[in-house]
């Protein structure tokens, strides 16, 4: 079971306010992404549910108990930490034994429970290295494997892909869906990648200075962003925002049309501007064009390869059916 | 950044130390503070009442109080120099490829693990004897009169035989800053077109200066305090009395504990002026 | 990318280095050289270097003359005692500092360092009053309490500053693994930070091995360490150079052996953490 609910949770570090109270309820077996920019509280967040900080006020509830003031050994939490965190003077089987030495898991099980992890993770041939003399990818899987072996409630994954090279990052992130499928455990996974909480999440909090923006899937985040902070952050490329007339024309403050909703033609089209930069990618091309007369610049994506190049004046039309509208203090207007 | 209960566990586990050092500054200070303001001569009456700032006067007045601040200066500026200088040369020198770079590593360490009073009875009778000593050999083998090294140049002696001593830190520490340079910045320079020369002026000695200051700060508190070097060699005269050793005659040799205290309060002043400086440095130091 | 040296520049690197280190080194050296020598052969003029009548007699006479055993035991007792009783007192502190850091940890560690500048000699009496009143004064016992005290700031700093090197990160993983406190620096903070702990050992076992204040005036003849041994030697009379090289050998060979096999942590150590 792992059902976590905060309560009116907020933190304080002396003076500053970093999460004003706030209610979050993570369901059991949910994969929940925590994603925003650095600085924005997510990582805090973790770290009141982990234990490791305690709350100012509110309450946090795991199954319904009441865990506020439970020490994080206690809380039936595992948690993977960006750097990892192995122990380095342990060897593989050790680090992994650890948490079971440490609540008295009797031997055989300990064993039992360490082979079961490494071979999840294809971690079998390691098991007496260090870790200094593995790879990043295998340090993170031993530090899964840490986790795993508690049989926890839930998991708690803190940025755990930022230190891996962006090959690596892919196929981490397929294993750790793999493993949330196979598990059905509830994790909650801390990122500033949205990439990472679009693939990965069945529910995304988007947090911006410790206040919850919105909370829902991945694909409500990018339909229906509730307002400018989430339409800008969910997507990528960014969405272009557009005020003035041209939003006016939509009866709203400023418009967003993602670049992946506006056609691009020789020709034809509302808007008109200059290519200042073409991205080709072979797949799709990107360009960023300049003198729209809209926003300093549009960016457009394109199907494909389409051969406009730098100083080349294009036209654009956005799909209208596709166009957020925001009103003056950044909400979305339905 | 932890938990109450991690923070208070905390402050219960530096308890001890923070107890022990208060006590170890705290007694023996207020001691010292209060003996200062009396004439106190234990084999001469003992507690002879209250003076005020009697001892503080004389101690200042007295013929010897001048020469042995010049003294303790001119030994404490002149290891400085001597190993700062030194210890950058050899910083260069060590960094350089070689065969045997670890055994000449500790070659040029090992008189930082020599005793200070070994060091200076060997110095005293095997070097600087002027008749059996190995330079008065050496004097006479050119033709020259061999010098009374701990009477005719007292000073230079003390800070030779010191500098030895100390040369080891600096170089090591020089060294280890050297190491940590960043070659590409030397590699950048060269393709700017600087010379062997300037990159050393404008790269290299930059870059040391953190160093620099660590050396001489660290080795001031030590050389401030130095004694036992100059008890077994000259027993503080031909003007090597330092500050320390003054205090010490006063205390232990005249037995006159008010005078010598207050010469020690004096110390304790004048270590505490270089303390604020080097206690703005380290500081610095811990926040980057 | 290091460049390729030319072999001549190696060269007189190699020899340039050789021989500011044996210069260096010399005074130890020649020590060592003359203690096996003959009295006569110690002051002979021309000086001998290697080819004289190799002798152990003058060490024989040291011990025969100041029994050097109880001397040494001293020390090993001394600087031993001292540097493990800080150690014990020290690594709760600096985890403190290091991990749990507040407002006034760098004004407490500052403070700490300060109390190391208070020159000695400025509290020698009371220090002196205080062991007479305990009955310290010619104990191991007190020599031990006072070179703990002394090395103590050293000894937080330096541990302070290798502490800081392991990342908090991993002593959380220890407490959601469920290592209690005692549990988390036993097997998790100190295991990792041996290197940096041997080190402090070792150079504060040097620094009061060698200690030369407290030792020569807060001893009598129970518990004088080898600093007041070899400064026995000091009065002119019964100054043989071939006896006091054998005995300032023997004072100084534990320590120097010490450094030859320990030199690693020596020179992490030496650096007392100031300069990475």
């Amino acid at each position: 079971m792992g059902r976590i609910t905060l309560d009116k949770v907020s933190k304080r570090f002396g003076d500053v306010e970093v999460i004003p109270p706030l209610d979050l309820t993570i369901e059991d077996g949910e994969f929940t992404v925590f994603v925003g920019p650095s600085g924005c509280g997510k990582s805090t967040l973790l770290r009141l549910i982990a234990g490791l900080e305690d709350t100012t006020s509110g309450q946090i509830r795991i199954d319904s108990q009441d865990a506020t003031h439970v020490p994080p050994a206690k809380r039936g939490l595992a948690m993977v930490f960006q750097s990892y965190a192995l122990y380095p003077h342990m060897s593989v089987r050790k680090n992994i034994a650890f948490p079971m030495k440490m609540a008295g898991v009797p031997e055989d099980e300990q064993k039992r429970r360490i082979e079961a992890a490494a071979n999840a993770l294809n971690l079998t041939d390691y098991l007496d290295r260090r870790p200094g003399q593995l790879s990043g990818g295998q340090r993170q899987r031993v530090a899964i494997g840490r986790a795993i072996v508690r049989e926890p409630s839930a998991f708690l994954f803190d940025e755990p892909l930022s230190n891996l090279d962006a090959a690596l990052r892919v196929g981490m992130r397929l294993e750790i869906s793999e493993l949330h499928e196979r598990l059905k455990t509830t994790m909650i996974y801390v990122t500033h990648d949205q990439v990472e909480a679009m693939t990965m999440a069945d529910k995304i909090v988007v947090l911006q200075a410790g206040v919850i923006e919105q909370v829902g899937s991945p694909l409500e985040l990018y339909h229906e962003p509730r307002n400018k902070f989430v339409a800008g952050f969910i997507g990528s490329p960014k969405m272009n925002f557009i005020e003035g007339a041209e939003a006016g024309k939509h009866g709203a403050h400023t418009i967003g049309i993602r670049p992946e909703h506006i056609a691009v033609s020789a020709d034809e089209g509302p808007w008109s501007g200059a290519v200042s930069v073409s991205e080709h990618l072979g797949s799709d091309t990107f360009f960023h064009v300049h003198d729209t007369g809209l926003a300093e610049t549009i960016t457009v994506r394109a199907d494909g390869e389409v051969g406009f190049r730098h100083g080349d004046r294009i036209r654009l039309t956005p799909r209208a059916e596709l166009i957020h509208k925001f009103d003056e203090n950044g909400l979305r207007i339905a | 950044m932890a938990t109450q209960h991690s923070r208070s566990a905390a402050r219960l586990m530096m308890a001890p130390a923070v107890v022990l050092l208060l006590g170890w500054m705290l007694v023996p200070l207020i001691m010292t503070l209060y003996f200062s303001f009396k004439k106190y001569l234990p084999l001469r009456g003992g507690d002879l009442g209250w003076v005020g700032f009697d001892n503080y006067v004389r101690f200042v007045t007295s013929s010897a109080f001048w020469p042995s601040v010049l003294a303790t200066l001119a030994i404490v500026g002149g290891v400085l120099v001597i190993t700062v200088v030194f210890g950058v040369l050899l910083a260069i020198l060590l960094n350089q490829p070689m065969w045997g770079q670890g055994i000449v590593r500790i070659l040029v360490i090992a008189p930082f693990f020599v005793m200070p009073t070994v060091s200076a009875l060997v110095w005293k009778n095997m070097f600087m004897d002027p008749v059996n000593g190995l330079f008065a050999h050496l004097w006479k083998f050119f033709g020259a009169q061999p010098v009374e090294w701990l009477s005719q140049a007292s000073l230079q002696s003390i800070v030779m035989i010191v500098s030895w001593q100390w040369l080891p830190f600096a170089t090591l520490i020089l060294l280890t800053a050297i190491q940590s340079l960043d070659s590409e910045q030397l590699e950048a320079a060269e393709m700017d077109g600087a010379s062997p020369l300037k990159r050393f002026a404008y790269i290299t000695l930059p870059h040391l200066s953190r160093a620099i200051t660590v050396v001489v700060l660290i080795q001031t508190i030590f050389l401030l305090a130095i004694f036992a070097e100059i008890f077994v060699t000259t027993q503080g005269s031909f003007g090597t009395r330092t500050l320390t050793y003054l205090i010490y005659q006063r205390v232990l040799e005249s037995q006159n504990v008010g005078l010598g205290s207050a010469g020690g309060v004096y110390a304790i002043i004048l270590a505490n002026i270089v303390a604020i400086f080097l206690m703005r440095i380290v500081g610095k130091n811990l926040d980057a | 990318m290091a460049r390729a040296v030319t072999q001549q520049r190696k060269i007189i690197n190699t020899v340039l280095a050789w021989g500011v280190g044996l210069l260096i080194f010399f005074p130890i050296l020649w020590t060592i050289l003359t203690s096996f020598k003959t009295e006569a052969q110690a002051i002979s003029d021309p000086p001998v270097f290697l080819f004289f009548d190799w002798t152990l007699e003058n060490y024989a006479v040291v011990q025969e003359r100041s029994d050097y055993m109880r001397y040494l035991w001293n020390s090993v007792i001394i600087a031993g005692g001292s540097t493990v009783l800080g150690i014990i007192v020290a690594v709760p502190a600096a985890w403190s500092m290091a991990f749990v850091p507040s407002t006034r940890t760098k004004d407490i560690l500052l403070w700490m360092l300060s109390t190391k500048m208070l020159p000695a000699v400025g509290v020698l009496y009371p220090i002196y009053l205080i062991f007479i009143k305990l009955g310290l004064l010619d104990s191991r016992t007190g020599l031990v309490i006072v070179l703990m005290l002394m090395n103590l700031p050293i000894i937080v700093w330096m541990l302070y500053t290798y502490f800081r090197e392991i990342p908090g990160e991993i002593l959380e993983a220890a407490r959601m693994d469920g290592a209690t406190l005692k549990e988390e620096i036993l097997y998790v903070l100190t295991p990792m930070a041996v290197p940096g702990i041997a080190s402090t050992l070792l150079l504060n076992f040097i620094l009061a091995w060698n200690e030369a204040f407290w030792t020569l005036n807060l001893t009598a003849a129970k518990a004088a360490p080898l600093t007041a041994f070899i400064a026995s030697y000091s009065s002119p009379e019964g100054l043989f150079y071939a006896k006091l090289s054998a005995a300032s050998t023997m004072a100084i060979a534990p320590i120097l052996i010490l450094g030859w096999f320990s030199q690693k942590q020596l020179v992490s150590g030496l650096t007392f953490g100031a300069v990475k």
